[in-house]
């Protein structure tokens, strides 16, 4: 594969992406925001140790928790998934909020 | 040098302590009322650092006065406080008695105007009496009042009926209720009650009818049933429960079922049916305590005796011995004092030994019956030689007391067969003391060396593993019989200190002791080299128990095997197992190292990071709030549905940093209700508004 394939490959995707709708990409954001705050944890206890481990653990499920979170949420909102096609947009972003809440109260009392 | 005499001499005093111990406790050898008495009634009593009360201050003139002690020793005679009260009209009944009974002592007064007074308030007393003790120092007080000063006028209005009614308050079993609504029934109330009861016969004479005393007679009896006894004879009382609040021991119940009971036998003279052993029972049972440390226990046991030594019905006489271990060696002769419980002098007897029993044989005598023979002048009974059958040992002296006049048999109790523990001790004769070193196989003597037994030897030997070490020796009595020690040891010591102790059996006089080394070399843990001995024989009644050291033998072991057992260590120091140990450093555990402060505050501010970046990409994709609702009442729904999330998050937040979850549970409820009911109408209206978009 040549660097012209390859810059060729990129374009193309930056292109496509460039279609995906608003809402979308509003959640891919979150995503990079939530697993890039999950990279930072783990570079950091790599540096000092795990001590406190439980910390280290709420913290890091707390961003992975709620990038899967976003993910279905995207799931649910992508007017392309046949799946989801009668699912009111309100409704799946509700249940988004109300699970995040969740696992943010088990995220807190894990913190310690 | 003390290190080494002081196990073998300390495990002998303490066996002997052990074995006499053992044999007191057997048969008790009592001793009369003497000086220490004296001493101890006076320090109690004058050391109380306080004025006495009435009681107190009866308590010890009546000590006093057994004992013979002079009133001066104590400081008041408390006259003051015995004229206060009788002359109160409020005195109580008790303290009208103590203080009648300690004018009775001190001879205070005598003036007949205070004692009418005092008889006035005793008889209305006992018209309004509930309690048995009320009844006792109502009666007691005007016997006392009767003695003082026969024309004051005790005459009781009821003599039967009160009589009857203290009777009524016995039991079934001899022992007495404390009062008519007290269930309970203890033996110290039977002894008062027979108190009182006398104290009724003594005031009115004629009106008590021979059956109501032989009544009392029969409680009598049936208490005197109920009396506890020691396998020495001695004989006690005491409660039935003694877990009631009322409870006073064995000595005050015992002494005053002794005080009631001479007093009845005195008042009356109705005969007493209670067999002589139990006076002596009695007798002994109060002067076994010896000298009591408490002025009330001594007043128990003085104010008992004191009846006890002349009572009605049968005087306890006491044998005692001043020496109960008897030398052969200084020719000791066997002394024994016959006296009264108070110390005064028996009426004319004999006194028999009738047997002498061995300690190992204890059903044969030794010795036939023989008469003591009297020194009047000392005032003992001594044999003045011990018979020769008597050896060095233990022994159990069988004496009897036979009384010579027939009319002393039936007042006095002799006792019957009295035991008494006696120690002969004598020098034991120790003889042919040979050590030597033999050949194993044949037994041939490679060294022979003689010991004198009475002093320290120094001999020194040598001997391999192969060979064995022989100790002989004899041991006889003064009277030439065997005789084996309580402990004969030889012990064997390593310069390393490791010893070894072997017990040296005997066959009649021969006393042998054969190590062989070829057994021994594990139990010597094939140490080789100088090896102290010493020998030990000894007993209680060897006047010449000794502790010899003999010298050395240098002994020549095989190599220790790999898997030989170690020797113990040894301290260097005996007593350094009582030393101050080390102190011990507590180790907690390290606390986690944590990172410096720098690096954590720099990765917090790189945290905010993607979330910065979370905004600026937003702002790039031109994120809008056009879809926010303009109508004031979705709007408002919208406004909370945001403060209602912010709400549960800062719940989150003040649960991380102080609640706990409980609370945070019950608020969340709370919030979580109003955000569901808050979101539900603004997404259906966001749902509806984007429908109709759709649709139109």
């Amino acid at each position: 594969m040549t660097r012209s394939d390859a810059q060729a490959l990129i374009r193309s995707l930056r292109s496509a992406y460039a279609a995906t709708p608003k809402n979308l990409k509003i959640i891919d954001l979150y995503l990079a925001f939530s697993v890039s705050s999950a990279l930072i944890q783990v570079i950091y206890m790599a540096m000092v140790g795990s001590f406190p481990f439980n910390s280290f653990l709420s913290g890091v499920l707390s961003c992975v928790g709620t990038a899967v979170l976003a993910v279905c949420l995207r799931i649910q909102l992508n007017k392309e998934n046949k799946e989801f096609k009668d699912l009111a947009p309100e409704r799946a972003f509700a249940d988004f909020v109300l699970c995040n809440l969740v696992l943010h109260l088990v995220i807190i009392n894990f913190l310690g | 040098m003390a290190d080494r005499r002081s196990m073998p001499v300390s495990l002998l005093a303490i066996i002997a302590t052990l074995s006499i111990g053992n044999v007191v406790a057997a048969s008790s050898v009592v001793h009369p009322v003497s000086d220490p008495h004296r001493s101890a009634a006076v320090e109690l009593f004058t050391s109380a650092g306080r004025s006495l009360s009435l009681e107190e201050t009866y308590e010890a003139l009546r000590t006093f006065e057994v004992l013979g002690i002079g009133k001066a020793e104590l400081r008041s005679d408390g006259c003051s406080s015995v004229l206060d009260v009788l002359k109160l009209a409020s005195s109580s009944p008790k303290e009208l008695y103590y203080a009648l009974k300690v004018n009775q002592l001190s001879k205070c007064s005598s003036e007949r105007a205070v004692f009418e007074v005092a008889a006035s308030r005793l008889k209305a007393a006992l018209s309004d009496v509930s309690s048995l003790l009320d009844y006792h120092y109502s009666v007691g007080g005007l016997v006392l009042i009767k003695d003082l000063s026969p024309d004051v006028d005790v005459a009781l209005t009821d003599a039967k009926g009160t009589f009857q009614s203290i009777k009524a308050l016995s039991q079934s079993d001899g022992r007495w209720r404390y009062g008519s609504n007290n269930p309970e029934s203890s033996t110290y109330a039977a002894g008062v009650a027979l108190d009182t009861l006398a104290g009724i016969v003594k005031l009115e004479d004629s009106e008590i009818g021979s059956s109501m005393i032989s009544a009392v007679s029969n409680d009598i009896k049936k208490l005197f049933d109920s009396i506890e006894k020691y396998d020495d004879g001695t004989f006690y009382f005491d409660e039935k429960v003694v877990e009631s609040l009322e409870y006073r021991g064995p000595l005050a119940t015992s002494s005053v079922v002794v005080v009631g009971l001479s007093s009845f036998a005195s008042a009356t003279s109705e005969k007493i049916d209670i067999p002589g052993e139990v006076f002596s029972g009695l007798a002994k049972f109060f002067l076994a305590i010896g000298v009591p440390g408490d002025s009330k226990d001594l007043f128990y046991q003085i104010n008992a005796l004191a009846c006890l030594e002349d009572n009605r019905v049968s005087i306890p006489l006491i044998l005692s011995l001043p020496a109960t271990v008897l030398s052969l060696s200084k020719k000791d002769q066997l002394k024994v004092r016959v006296t009264t419980v108070l110390g005064a002098n028996s009426p004319p007897l004999k006194l028999k030994l009738r047997q002498a029993l061995k300690s190992d044989s204890a059903d044969i005598s030794v010795i036939d019956s023989q008469e003591l023979k009297h020194d009047s002048s000392g005032g003992f009974y001594y044999l003045d030689v011990l018979p020769d059958s008597i050896d060095v040992g233990k022994y159990k002296f069988v004496f009897q007391i036979l009384l010579e006049d027939p009319e002393h048999k039936k007042s006095y109790a002799t006792g019957g067969r009295i035991h008494v523990p006696i120690y002969v001790s004598g020098v034991v004769i120790v003889e042919n003391a040979v050590i030597s070193v033999l050949d194993s196989d044949l037994g041939t003597v490679d060294t022979q060396k003689k010991l004198d037994l009475d002093k320290q030897n120094d001999i020194s030997l040598s001997a391999n593993h192969l060979q064995k070490l022989r100790l002989s020796f004899q041991l006889s009595t003064p009277r030439g019989l065997a005789y084996t020690p309580h402990q004969a040891f030889l012990r064997l010591k390593h310069e390393t200190k490791v010893e070894h102790i072997f017990v040296v059996g005997n066959s009649g006089k021969q006393f042998e002791l054969v190590l062989d080394f070829l057994r021994l070399v594990e139990k010597f843990y094939y140490l080789s080299g100088k090896y102290e001995l010493e020998l030990a024989v000894g007993d209680s009644v060897m006047e010449n128990s000794f502790l010899w050291p003999l010298g050395y033998i240098e002994l020549d072991m095989p190599e220790a095997p790999e898997k030989a057992p170690r020797p113990p260590p040894v301290a260097a120091d005996p007593h350094s197992r009582f030393e101050v140990k080390a102190e011990i450093q507590h180790i907690f555990r390290a606390p986690e190292k944590r990172p410096p402060e720098a690096l954590s505050l720099a990765f917090l501010g790189l945290s905010f990071l993607p979330f910065i970046g979370f905004l600026g990409g937003l702002l790039r994709l031109g994120v809008n709030l056009k879809n926010f609702p303009s109508s004031p009442v979705p709007a408002t729904f919208a406004f909370l549905f945001q403060v209602g999330i912010g709400a549960v998050l800062g719940l989150y937040m003040l649960f991380w940093l102080k609640l706990d979850l409980f609370t945070t549970l019950k608020v969340l409820g709370l919030l979580g209700t109003f955000l569901l009911l808050v979101g539900h109408r603004i997404l259906s209206h966001l749902a509806a508004t984007s429908a109709k978009m759709k649709s139109a």
